[in-house]
């Protein structure tokens, strides 16, 4: 059984999401999507424990041979974002039944789940394979069950925000396709670990640059980073409350793992750091990306706006340690795909939560929530300082990382600006607590309770996740640092 | 009891924070609730003093908590600046306390329990700082005492309270993540360690130009610290309520600021590297100029509240020049003034408090004549103004002679005449108030309100005399700091071995 | 060189017009054909790489040595798969638009949300 791991990580949610039309009872579908998910996060821990005591696990599909056959490698890198990936999806399931009761007509909620547990499938499958191509086809199964996800938003603009969605991504999608056929061109293998022996060779020639080019952009659509960030406000303001709480800790966070595994693995630390200067496009990108996504959140009325266009900068944190090409630089940046997929997920389930109570989550409406949904509106403040990176939370650990990781190699002055950006943060996150604490609810606005317990329970687990790893930060340092470690050390 | 002085240590830190869990649970019942607050408070005393008199037993005393990533770890320790700190932190916040008690009730304010409940979290920030044994520590208790100050300062939750609030949370919280971490991030790099260390933990042959540069950040940074062009915060909280502001001023904010300063000039970078650094005295300028022209600035106000706070601003700058000064006179000045200036100013402040609840004036101008009404605590008013200006019968007289001694030693003569022009501003803008409250027909007294307070004089006829003194439990606290004051003229000792040990790291 | 690389020549010009299609329309069905060719596109240039000169289907017979490539071309069969499911999901985005909005015209979708943002503003306000 514990041979069969890594395929049962993939294929227990892809099972799981036809079972769920013949089960149709939408409470018992619910029930049975939270097992699923529970199961495959068991598989992730177990497989995070077998991978840090006995190393790289690999796995044949179907018995054939890398690199003919499909391999599914799973390292400390992988093993860590399945992790993620896994757990946020159970709880943020668990309060996925309450909230789409009032946020998706009847007729659909059996499809919701369908779509819900093929996404998360395409996301551990992008994650878990060692094959490139088998990346597009879970990326495509993720994205095609995300888009329908999207428009299941209540308000029109979600099916415009998801036709948006529809475009951008299939032509990310794309480019990746043409970089992995180009690949292949040159050295006629699919095998990740296979291409990184092969590349080398070939490094010096037009095709394997352009290949380069097309992967990194289709990837950089992909997780949204400026400026090909236009599709993710609308997507994640009015997707379902619950499908952007998924998203917004997981989707984005997939894409840059595959930047990661790209970049370091594939193509190799030094042909894309040497040869190519990604170093200052993306610290570039990365720093306009934090300043000019966090201003913006500033102005918006909708609060998942506001946390929409916080996320594009967060992503914006996370490029800035990885173009660093350092080993604390890499650290920052898994620490922070971690700890962001916790503030997040956290806030956006808050939001879900008031959506519930509310009805909506403009900035008016959130009039005296600190005094009618106390628990609620606490978990958006502790999210919020999260976010800014004050003490003890989980912001504050990537952030030092990130910021040692600056000085290491003598960035004072983006190191400085990283920090000012992190003002912003005060004053998006900021708004919404003066107006949620300081001022008198609406008039028009009947008196809404605190959230259901079945909400409070996972957004409090989020809550305390965000103080205790910012305290106790043995397992996720440990992990991120051993898994940048070896992505320096001997590649894959 | 028989507890170890290292357990007293924490107990003396997370006390304040579990005290907050009994005022939630008994929150309804206003009696129950300020009981638990004073037996903490009571606790607390008990518990430092104990852990003073460990101290001046000899026995070190530390302890370590946990360790956040690796090198970084929350731990304390104490030694005479902090124990300082401490013992009159918590002294204070019993005082505070009781005058709270009372202007709360009088005052009829709302959300009583919240207000407990973050005074006592600001408090136990405060014994986190105070005996924080490297600079990590004291950062997370400097951004704590930072964030539970927040719903104090907008306690009133009025649209001038919110606006105050944001000018409060922006400046220090954007001072302390921009200036303040980025330098503590970079001494982690420079020199590897975050720990307190006597003398310093920069390596001898550090980059001066960097070491400079880190100066800078960190005084910048601690914006606690009030030093211009960093001020703005102070004033804009005034609009708490006046046992906020007393907290603020006199013992918890402002006082971690200028303690933090010490800590960072005594310990991270230490006294001989301090007086090679290139910037140190541009920065004791800065200071020199945030001293003299918060003084200017505070004669033109009006409002009472508004002008001790720039006087607050004012005197935190001595505390800064004293430190940056790089002389032992000058961190044995700097460590009593805190002391002295906290008696002084929670003083004031309560005076300011109690003419507000019992007479509900806030203007200078409006204040004639009230001595005759309140003549105790306008009588402790003039004690306190006596203490901040440095005069005897007073404990302000020590610490200014020893920061005057200071800038003779290091031959700072603009900065000598810099204190003591500020002295003489001083009692242009703090006797004036107390000779008006008891001579309201003294016509000619140098004052920048003169205009103001003839024109009043004419038309408002004399207040009567009848005497209507603030609630008792005010009255009771404003004796107390009066009588401090006092005492710490005729009986430094203590303090004064305290501020001198600080150097030696030990008594 | 031109006719040596015609089909690369085919697949950049048929990239072009697609993504051409999909930026300049406003008729999003019209954006969705651009994006099937830009798709094709590449779905020609999977097949023209395994295409080995003079070689046949890779059936063992006798005589036969050489063979096209023929991993590449089942790839792009799934690729294909994706590209039709891509189609129809968007298509059937643009049947429910059109129900919400009454048009497939990008500029009057985009001009009845912000119409639809003003008025509640103005409310907001009011």
């Amino acid at each position: 059984m514990t041979a069969h791991l890594p395929i049962l990580q993939v294929i227990i949610p892809l099972m799981a999401a036809p079972i769920c039309l013949i089960l149709k009872r939408a409470k018992l579908v619910w029930l049975f999507s939270l097992i699923v998910s529970v199961l495959a996060f068991s598989v992730s821990v177990l497989l995070l424990q077998q991978v840090m005591t006995s190393g790289v696990i690999s796995y044949e599909l179907g018995g054939w041979q890398a690199p003919w056959g499909i391999e599914y490698r799973i390292d400390k890198l992988n093993a860590f974002v399945l992790l993620i990936i896994t757990s946020i999806s159970t709880l943020v399931l668990i309060a996925a039944q309450a909230s789409i009761e009032k946020e998706i007509p009847k007729d659909k909620h059996t499809l919701f789940y369908v779509l819900f547990l093929l996404s998360l499938t395409g996301m551990l499958g992008i994650v878990a394979t060692g094959d490139a191509f088998n990346v597009f086809v879970f990326l495509e199964i993720s994205s095609l069950s995300a888009y329908a996800l999207i428009a299941l938003g209540k308000n029109r603009r979600a099916l415009w925000a998801s036709y948006q969605y529809l475009i951008m991504g299939t032509i990310g999608a794309t480019f990746i396709l043409i970089g992995i056929g180009l690949m292949y061109q040159m050295t006629g293998t699919l095998n990740m670990q296979d291409l990184s022996q092969r590349l080398p060779e070939v490094a010096a020639t037009r095709t394997v640059f352009v290949a380069f080019a097309f992967v990194t952009v289709g990837l950089c659509l992909k997780l949204a980073l400026f400026p090909l960030h236009l599709w993710l406000p609308n997507a994640y303001a009015f997707a379902p409350s619950i499908v952007t709480a998924f998203f917004a800790a997981t989707a984005t966070k997939v894409a840059i793992y595959l930047l990661i595994r790209f970049t370091f693995s594939v193509f190799g630390l030094s042909f894309s750091f040497t040869t190519i200067p990604l170093q200052t496009v993306f610290m570039a990108l990365g720093l306009i990306g934090i300043f000019v996504a966090s201003s913006t959140a500033i102005y918006q009325n909708n609060i998942k706006h506001v946390f929409a266009y916080s996320s594009i900068s967060q992503i914006g944190y996370m490029i800035i340690g990885f173009s660093l090409s350092s080993v604390t630089g890499l650290t920052s940046t898994l620490l922070h795909l971690f700890n962001h997929a916790l503030m997040k997920s956290a806030i956006f389930l808050a939001l879900a939560a008031i959506m519930f109570r509310v009805g909506n989550v403009q900035l008016d409406n959130f009039r005296g929530l600190g005094r009618q949904m106390p628990l609620t509106m606490a978990a958006i403040v502790v999210g919020g300082l999260s976010l800014i990176g004050v003490p003890l939370t989980v912001g504050f650990v990537s952030k030092w990382y990130l910021l040692t990781a600056l000085l290491e190699q003598g960035w004072w002055p983006i190191a400085a600006l990283v920090l000012l950006a992190s003002i912003l943060a005060v004053v998006y996150v900021w708004r919404i607590v003066e107006v949620a604490y300081f001022k008198e609810p609406l008039p028009d606005r009947a008196p809404v309770k605190e959230a259901p317990l079945i909400f409070l329970v996972p957004i409090w687990i989020l809550v305390i996740a965000n103080v205790y790893f910012g305290i106790d930060t043995r397992f996720s340092v440990q992990v991120a640092e051993s898994a940048a470690q070896s992505l320096f050390g001997v590649s894959l | 009891m028989n507890l170890s002085l290292e357990l007293m240590l924490q107990l003396a830190i997370i006390m304040p924070f579990l005290s907050t869990i009994g005022m939630v649970t008994v929150g309804r019942f206003p009696n129950a609730r300020e009981s638990v607050t004073i037996t903490t408070c009571l606790l607390l005393i008990y518990l430092v003093v104990q852990l003073y008199l460990g101290l001046s037993a000899g026995e070190s005393i530390a302890a370590f908590w946990w360790e956040l990533l690796p090198g970084l770890s929350i731990s304390f320790a104490i030694e005479p600046l902090g124990m300082l700190f401490a013992l009159i932190a918590s002294f204070l916040w019993l005082v505070t306390t009781c005058y709270a008690i009372g202007y709360m009730r009088g005052h009829n304010e709302k959300n009583q329990t919240r207000f407990y409940v973050c005074f006592a979290i600001a408090i136990g920030a405060v014994m986190g700082l105070a005996f924080s044994a490297n600079l990590f520590t004291l950062f997370i208790f400097y951004e704590v005492l930072t964030l539970s100050t927040y719903p104090l300062v907008t306690h009133a939750g009025s649209e001038k309270a919110k606006k105050g609030g944001r000018t409060y949370l922006g400046i220090l919280l954007f001072t302390s993540i921009v200036f303040f971490l980025l330098a503590i991030v970079s001494t982690w790099f420079v020199a590897g360690t975050l720990d307190f260390k006597p003398g310093g933990i920069f390596a001898k042959d550090v980059d001066k130009i960097v070491a400079g540069i880190l100066l800078v950040l960190f005084i910048f940074g601690i914006g606690k610290a009030a030093i211009m062009p960093f001020h703005r915060w102070l004033p804009a909280a005034m609009v708490a309520p006046t046992p906020v502001s007393s907290l603020l001023h006199a013992v918890a904010v402002v006082k971690a600021g200028v303690f933090t300063v010490l800590k960072v000039c005594v310990f991270i970078f230490g006294i001989d590297l301090l007086a090679v650094l290139p910037t140190t005295q541009f920065l004791v300028y800065l200071a020199g100029a945030s001293v003299l022209l918060a003084s200017i600035v505070a004669m033109r106000q009006d409002n009472l509240k508004a002008r001790l706070a720039y006087s607050t601003v004012s005197q935190l700058g001595y505390v800064t020049i004293g430190a940056l000064l790089a002389s032992s006179a000058g961190v044995i000045g700097s460590s009593m003034h805190i002391a002295m200036h906290a008696f002084g100013k929670i003083t004031l402040f309560f005076c300011a408090g109690a003419i507000l609840v019992t007479l509900h004036k806030s203007k200078i101008s409006e204040m004639r004549g009230i001595g005759l009404q309140m003549p105790l605590t306008m009588g402790a008013f003039f004690i306190a103004s006596l203490s901040i200006i440095g005069v005897p019968p007073t404990g302000g007289t020590w610490s200014k002679w020893y920061l005057m001694i200071a800038t003779l030693e290091t031959e700072q003569f603009v900065l000598m005449v810099t204190l003591v022009l500020s002295s003489l501003l001083n009692i242009a803008y703090l006797l004036p108030i107390s000779f008006h409250a008891f001579f309201p027909n003294l016509s000619r007294f140098t004052s920048a309100n003169d205009a103001t307070c003839q024109t009043q004089n004419a038309q408002v006829s004399l207040p009567s005399f009848a005497i209507k003194e603030a609630p008792l439990p005010s009255l009771i606290a404003i004796i107390v700091t009066t009588l401090g004051c006092l005492t710490l003229f005729v009986y430094p000792q203590p303090l004064f071995e305290l501020a001198s040990a600080v150097l030696t790291g030990r008594e | 060189m031109i006719v040596g690389l015609f089909n690369d020549w085919v697949v950049v010009v048929l990239m072009m017009i697609g993504l051409y299609i999909v930026i300049a329309h406003g008729n999003l069905v019209k954006k969705l054909i651009g994006l099937s060719i830009f798709q094709t596109s590449v779905f020609i240039f999977y097949i023209s790489m395994a295409k080995v000169d003079g070689g046949t289907a890779p059936i063992l017979a006798d005589g036969v040595t050489q063979y096209s490539n023929p991993l590449p071309h089942v790839l792009i069969l799934t690729a294909i798969v994706v590209g039709i499911a891509t189609t129809a999901l968007g298509l059937s985005l643009v049947v429910r638009i059109k129900e919400a909005y009454s048009s497939i015209e990008e500029e009057n979708i985009q001009k009845q949300d912000n119409k639809a943002l003003k008025q509640s503003a103005m409310e907001q306000q009011a």
